[in-house]
């Protein structure tokens, strides 16, 4: 009867094959709007007015002016407002709010917009507006290059990245109680609801629902709070339900991206091979409001040694604001950037010693009882060297390494590792609940973690299902509501199993004594409902200096290893991918098919990040916004991706699950870069377009 | 304007140029055909016409006239398609899954990973890189023993 570590169906399975799965563009509403946003079309500048031509019939407009409470999205740092008042810092920003029963005149009105234009800043090298800096040290940097026989320098730039989930942000706002209820395409309903809170006070009535979300990626962390706000404004002005839907261009230029990152590293090695210091500096460009940065650059810098030993090391990180739309999560929140640039980097020191890929990684992977950048001494769980020689092994390396040398084909390989959960003490100030009820057949799972393609309802109903011995068919979850389902925090930072896993698995433990031998049906029938509320539990062990960014970083990590095989074409000077391999551990793998889809597509999303998906910005904003102009790996872009799980139980998650959701977009750009030194071309920025290599072919 | 709509006869009234999507999706009521970028890029918004896959944000109305429309509601609920995108989570968000499925109605028995590949070229999926969708499309289509690499 246990399910943990079988494939069951997924809950959502066959809707979604029957096309019967309502997201939120499929959704109607009695005598529902349109609704349409009006952005800048400058970077920076002061609006001076505002003229709205043509027909206005059955039209409602909303502008600052009509936000009962703050113009404050509601996040980490309160500067973003819902619409713009008089200052303008970044193009396509929201100044006003069209609302209209048909689309058709709604995209008819005109709105002319005079500004004063000021100078704008887009280089975050220029910018002296930092939004957060940090400062990891460990050990004693000089000392740890006095010891080096070779120190290696090298400069990393990554580039932004669009989410393109495949369901554009739609949001649908309906007057409620004298308040609010929307209902969308979102991760994080909590997060929503506490901007709305912002937005209306905390008097009113708000009500939050996830529809069925067609992808998310981090994309839709922040910025549907943006949107509901919206829809909001409009449907408390006009009394009616209205509806936003971004077009795909709308949703690439003016929702947030992956950060652009800079990353410069210094490395002390000795002759045979081990590493005395790292000293690394990040710049990442923030855009042009705080949003979610702050932890980005957290995350990115904590990731940023890599996963190497070593005693010496120093790491300073810069956000900074231009003058773009802001930048936000993105699967990976900071880590792909940062550990694209330590394996990059890793590679030329291995080339600068002459020593091979593989034993270079060997010496200085992390291994047990190690401590890391931040001082955090690692546990039995710590997987580096067996993914390492796994992924090896498994890709037939030391022999294509060989046999590929002189020819248009390339290996390469990288190690990576992502911490679960939120970093330091972010999970003890989340708090987060999970609730179980009893129903008349079974029980139902109320949790905010949403399913946006991961599998969350499926794995959550597993660990109910084993950890209360009871069938999978009879567990069913609950749709998330923010007046219906606790806090379980957001849907991000590969949290969703460990941590909030936990929690239900602690709830039905609980839910198995209650029934004390019973099935629910038969203690529903006797005792009727029963409602078990737990929160999450720290470990005692973890500690966590928020300043000094000392001690244990996240609670555990999950460890990968990718070898990537290419060819390059001599005329066209395109790289691709021919074979993938990936080889993961994350603990336990609950779904062993929702896992390998997780690791699968994180895959590819790293491929086209290093290859293909280049955002051109010009004037601020994004000049290719279209799936045409903006490319992503189709299914003749995908090699073969080779996937293998290892286990490694960590004491303190579900079954011994950790979080796997980010981990494996971290490995495939710096595996497919090497691949590209392994054909003797020095690339140190993604994405590696043909220009780009062709440059570093220019410079051979 | 009379055409068949998934096997039963269908007369809409809408403007001849509007798109085929926002016919099916408002004045039909058929949501499962799904918008993902309005410009044919990204294959969401698949149907068959004439037992062909078309892009039905690109098809105007017109087009549709005595023609055989079907969409991924008249498959039912039944289609081994169906059954194995799910067991193989070949759906992961499932924003994509309609139109893939139905881009992949048109292979032959058995198809190769390069004839899969070809077909769904036009859909674009963001979660699964694509490998679960083969699986699915093997279970239910027939496997070529052990398929070739492309």
């Amino acid at each position: 009867m246990r399910v943990v570590g079988t494939s069951v169906p997924r809950k959502d399975g066959i809707g979604k094959a029957t096309g019967r799965a309502l997201y939120a563009d499929d959704l109607s509403f009695p005598g529902m709007l349109h609704g349409r946003t009006i952005r800048s079309t400058i970077p920076r500048g002061r609006v001076r007015g505002v003229h709205v031509k043509g027909n206005t019939a059955g039209l409602t407009i909303a502008d600052h002016r009509d936000i009962p409470n703050r113009n404050i999205v509601a996040l980490i740092v309160d500067d973003q407002p819902f619409l713009v008042e008089t200052e303008v810092r970044h193009a396509a920003e929201p100044i006003l709010l069209l609302a209209h029963e048909s689309k058709e005149a709604l995209l008819r009105v005109e709105v002319e917009i005079d500004y004063a234009v000021e100078t704008p800043i887009y280089d975050p090298e220029q910018s002296t507006g930092v939004l957060k800096s940090l400062l990891i040290e460990k050990g004693d940097l000089e000392r740890g290059f006095r010891d080096a026989d070779l120190i290696v320098q090298g400069t990393y730039r990554t580039g932004h990245q669009e989410h393109v989930y495949i369901e554009p942000n739609a949001v649908i706002a309906v007057p409620e109680n004298d308040g609010i209820a929307v209902y969308g395409s979102i991760q994080c309903p909590f997060y929503v609801a506490k901007a709305l809170r912002s937005l209306l006070g905390t008097e009113r009535h708000i009500r939050v629902v996830q529809t069925e979300t067609g992808g998310g990626f981090g994309g839709k962390e922040e910025y549907p709070s943006m949107i509901a706000g919206h829809a909001t404004l409009l449907a408390l002005k006009s009394g009616r339900p209205v509806k936003i839907v971004y077009d795909r261009e709308e949703d690439m230029v003016a929702t947030t991206k992956r950060h652009p990152s800079i990353v410069r590293h210094r490395t002390g090695v000795t002759r045979d091979g081990r590493l005395t210091a790292i000293d690394v500096d990040i710049v990442l460009d923030g855009g042009a409001y705080v949003t979610l940065s702050p932890t980005v650059l957290s995350r990115g810098g904590i990731h940023a040694a890599g996963p190497y030993r070593c005693d010496n090391v120093r790491i300073n990180g810069r956000a900074m604001f231009t003058n773009t739309p802001p930048n936000g999560a993105f699967r990976g929140f900071g880590a792909p950037q940062t550990q694209f640039a330590v394996e990059a980097h890793m590679e030329r020191v291995a080339e600068a010693l002459g020593m091979d890929s593989v034993t270079f990684r060997e010496t200085n992977a992390l291994r047990p009882g190690d401590t890391t950048a931040t001082g955090q001494t690692l546990g039995n769980d710590t997987s580096a060297l067996a993914v390492l020689r796994e992924a090896v092994k498994r890709s037939d390396f030391a022999r294509k390494r060989t046999a590929y040398a002189g020819t248009n084909k390339g290996i390469g390989l990288s190690l990576y590792y992502h911490g679960s959960g939120f970093t330091g003490s972010g999970e003890l100030r989340l708090a987060s609940k999970a609730q179980l009820d009893l129903t008349d057949h079974g029980v139902r799972i109320l949790v905010s973690s949403t399913e946006i393609g991961q599998g969350t309802r499926t794995m959550h109903a597993q660990i109910v299902s084993d950890a209360m011995g009871i069938p999978y068919e009879q567990v069913e979850v609950a749709q998330p509501d923010t007046k219906l389902v606790p806090d379980s925090g957001p849907t991000v930072a590969s949290r969703t199993c460990m941590i909030v896993g936990r929690i239900l698995e602690r709830c039905a433990l609980e839910m198995k004594e209650t029934l004390a031998g019973q099935s629910p049906a038969e203690y529903f029938a006797k005792h009727g409902a029963v409602s078990i509320l737990k929160e999450h539990i720290q470990p005692s062990w973890i500690e966590w200096d928020e300043d000094a960014y000392r001690g244990d970083a996240y609670a555990t990590y999950s460890w990968g290893c990718n070898v990537a095989e290419v060819e390059m074409d001599p005329d066209t000077y395109e790289v691709r991918p021919s074979h993938m391999t990936a080889v993961e551990e994350f603990g336990k793998a609950i779904h062993p098919v929702l896992a390998r889809g997780q690791i699968e597509g994180g895959t590819a999303q790293g491929i086209g990040f290093a290859l293909i998906e280049h955002v051109v910005m010009r004037d601020g904003l994004m000049a290719n916004g279209t799936l045409t102009n903006y490319t992503i790996p189709t299914t003749l872009d995908t090699p073969v991706i080779d996937v293998e799980i290892l286990e490694n139980p960590y004491p303190d998650g579900p079954f011994g699950a950790k979080g796997l959701g980010e981990l494996p977009i971290d490995g495939p750009a710096p595996a497919l870069i090497n691949a590209m030194r392994h054909l003797g071309l020095d690339v140190r920025e993604i994405p590696a377009t043909p220009e780009t290599i062709l440059r570093a072919c220019a410079s051979r | 304007m009379r055409f068949t709509l998934n096997g039963s006869p269908a007369d809409v009234d809408a403007h001849p140029m509007k798109r085929l999507l926002d016919v099916l999706r408002e004045e039909c009521s058929l949501t499962g055909t799904k918008e993902g970028c309005g410009e044919g890029e990204c294959g969401a918004c698949t149907v068959l016409m004439d037992g062909k896959p078309v892009v039905s944000c690109l098809v105007p109305f017109a087009q549709a006239e005595g023609a055989e429309v079907t969409t991924i509601e008249g498959l039912g609920d039944d289609h081994p398609l169906q059954h194995h995108f799910m067991n193989e989570a070949g759906a992961q968000c499932g924003i994509c899954t309609p139109g893939m499925i139905m881009a992949a109605m048109v292979l032959a028995p058995k198809p190769t990973l390069d004839e899969i590949r070809v077909a769904l070229a036009g859909n674009l999926c963001r979660c699964t890189g694509y490998e679960a969708i083969y699986r699915a499309i093997w279970k239910a289509m027939g496997d070529m023993a052990t398929p070739s690499e492309a």
